[in-house]
């Protein structure tokens, strides 16, 4: 089976720091990967390399197999992949509906719509409705998002990203600020997403998180891909082995 | 394909949430409270001054002398919503009157063709210099203030040097006439011109996508340009219809004064600033609303002819807008600061929650 989603020896420096070094990175539809790593190992770096924000020295990314240059957001956004920025990307004054919709927003009908009018009714009753699908506790419809929680926002953020994914989706580090039923919300739609035929690709440093959603894990360390396991035949102890380097892993690739 | 283009709940909308959010989006909580300093101010000038000042025909004569700054006040309220500035608009305008008079002078004619003539070229030429602006602070990146603070020097020098600093008074009847003595519904000429751009201009800020990107553009440039809102051109629209805009006032400045009036702009630029600031719009962007700027506008107009009509000297004028200004401007951000440290707790509340767990 061809990964949706593959990449081939992303190098990038910034500088001195070789934030990404010579690595791969596959996931394929329908699947969950988790990413994980070291603060610092490039899991970001490898998000924005695969979802067109990050221009590379060297490597190769295929898209359903077929090699992709991925050169602007819009591009990447009509392939049907969407990614959850670990600093969230909301515009603080615009409410969450219109942080859902932005960029996207539902023209009115009719000659309104030609002139710039949109549908807010219409676009803040989908979002009101892909909040609730995620369980996400967005109280307000109307407060610009920058006077909400944390959560509130992550949880914004994740429902806009899912909304609108339909091959790839990236989650880089989705609970990190969520309270404790908001974190299995995300776990449950993190599966129910992968059930509908999406490829997930779940950053996170909760390893009880990491191996309950996830079919695979990669392991990054010092801008690599170090390791795959798959989930159901791993443990914390071993995943964290390889994430220091306590445990001497190799990816395949690199012993032959 | 995905859940936002096929779920369809048929939930029905909650009105009040949305009604509620309409009026809000159209006011802004600064310029609400702004409303009431207006209103204070009025009642004021009401009791001291009586019919002379509580009198249609006072408050036309106001509109009308508002006239020219409101429709440069439309576009500066776009821009300082992106958070940029344009100090130009001032020295464009002068510039925009000047080639406008200069080619109205060698057509001729008194009617109002030389006059559409004359107006279609200061708005090009206005439009000319906020293309500048918007090109050198998108692609170039070079920070707003100094960009406009340069063609501020450049608009005004070129038109001082195609003059000799000579003004032009060859204004066409028709435009003269137009500002002294039509009415359309009952409102002056110039007067009618202004409510037209600011009415569309709120309906574009405040209902299109256009100025939905305007607020995105200034509350989160990167956020905005991650879901592929097109910042740098929009920023380009922004200024160029605020140049576009400064050439409109221009035409109305000659039909007000049939004269250009090369020295007589240095001001202007801080005084519309100064409305839209007053009127609610944050300097730090991604907040503001046209209805805030016409407030922010009333405020130092009334004041002026308030204190003329109860025999105070005008020039307390100054001293009383730049107290408001600076009020006004301290009551926005103590209420922002709030609204940030409230936002602060909640998320620190929240990460201490998820890792007590
Ligand atoms: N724009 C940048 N400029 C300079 N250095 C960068 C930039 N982006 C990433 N780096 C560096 O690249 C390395 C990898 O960063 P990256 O953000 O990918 O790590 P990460 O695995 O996501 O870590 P974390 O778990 O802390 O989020 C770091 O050393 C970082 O400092
Ligand atoms: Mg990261």
């Amino acid at each position: 089976m061809t990964p949706i989603l593959e990449a081939r020896g992303l190098s990038r420096a910034f500088g001195h720091v070789q934030a990404l070094d010579n690595s791969d990175f596959d996931v394929n539809a329908g699947e969950v990967v988790a990413l994980i790593g070291d603060n610092g190992a490039g899991k970001s770096t490898m998000v924005k390399a695969l979802s067109g924000n990050l221009q590379l020295d060297s490597g190769e990314i295929l898209f359903e197999g077929k090699p992709v240059h991925m050169t602007s957001t819009q591009q990447v956004a009509a392939m049907g992949i969407e990614v959850v920025y670990q600093d969230l990307a909301l515009a603080p004054h615009l409410d969450p509906a219109e942080n859902v919709f932005l960029g996207r927003e539902i023209p009115a009908k009719g000659i309104a719509g030609w002139l710039g009018f949109m549908d807010n009714k219409q676009m803040r009753r989908k979002a009101r409705a892909s909040f609730d699908e995620l369980g996400a506790t967005v109280r307000s419809m109307t407060s610009p998002v920058g006077s909400m929680s944390g959560g509130q926002r992550q949880g914004i953020a994740i429902a806009r990203a899912i909304a609108w994914a339909s091959k790839v989706v990236f989650l880089d580090e989705p609970t990190a600020a969520l309270g404790v039923v908001q974190t299995k919300n995300v776990l449950e739609t993190i599966k129910k997403v992968r059930d509908r035929g999406v490829a997930v690709v779940l950053i996170s440093h909760s390893m009880p998180a990491v191996l309950e959603v996830a079919d695979r894990v990669q392991v990054m360390r010092l801008g690599r891909r170090i390791a795959t396991y798959t989930a159901a035949d791993t443990s914390v102890e071993q995943l964290v082995g390889a994430m220091t380097g306590a445990l001497e892993v190799s990816d395949g690739r690199d012993a032959a | 394909m995905s859940t936002l283009e096929t779920t369809d709940t048929g939930q029905p909308v909650d009105r009040q949430e949305t009604g509620e959010s309409w009026i809000k989006k159209m006011t802004g909580a600064q310029s609400v409270w702004i409303l009431g300093v207006l209103v204070v101010i009025i009642v004021f000038f009401a009791i001291t001054g009586g019919r002379n000042f509580f009198s249609a025909s006072n408050f036309l004569q106001i509109s009308q002398n508002l006239a020219v700054l409101a429709v440069l006040g439309v576009g500066v309220t776009f821009v300082i919503i992106t958070s940029g500035i344009d100090l130009s608009i001032g020295s464009v305008l002068t510039f925009s009157s000047v080639i406008a008079a200069k080619v109205m002078e060698a057509m001729g004619g008194q009617g109002w063709g030389t006059a559409l003539v004359g107006l279609l070229v200061a708005i090009v030429s206005g439009g000319a210099w906020g293309w500048v602006n918007g090109f050198l602070v998108a692609k170039a990146k070079v920070p707003a203030l100094i960009v406009t603070l340069g063609s501020l020097s450049v608009a005004l020098g070129l038109a001082q040097v195609i003059t000799g600093g000579i003004d032009i008074r060859a204004v066409p009847t028709a435009l003269a006439d137009f500002a002294a003595y039509d009415k359309i519904l009952g409102i002056p000429g110039l007067a009618f011109v202004a409510l037209i751009v600011v009415i569309v201009g709120g309906i574009v800020l405040h209902r299109t996508r256009f100025g939905r990107y305007t607020f995105a553009v200034g509350s989160n440039e990167e956020a905005a340009r991650r879901v592929g809102v097109k910042v740098d051109r929009q920023l380009i629209y922004i200024y160029l219809m605020t140049g576009a805009l400064a050439g409109l006032g221009a035409t109305m400045y000659l039909a007000q004064f049939t004269t250009t009036t090369i020295a007589g702009n240095t001001l202007t630029n801080l005084n519309v600033i100064a409305a839209v600031v007053i009127g609610g719009t944050s300097i730090f962007g991604g907040e503001g609303s046209m209805f805030g700027t016409v407030v922010g506008l009333f405020i130092p107009a009334v004041l002026q002819t308030g204190f003329v009509i109860i025999g105070v000297e005008p020039f307390w004028q100054g001293v009383a807008v730049g107290i408001v200004l600076v009020a006004a401007v301290y009551v926005d951000q103590t209420r922002r600061a709030a609204a940030l440290r409230g936002a602060r707790k909640n998320r620190r509340a929240a990460r201490s929650a998820a890792t007590a767990k």
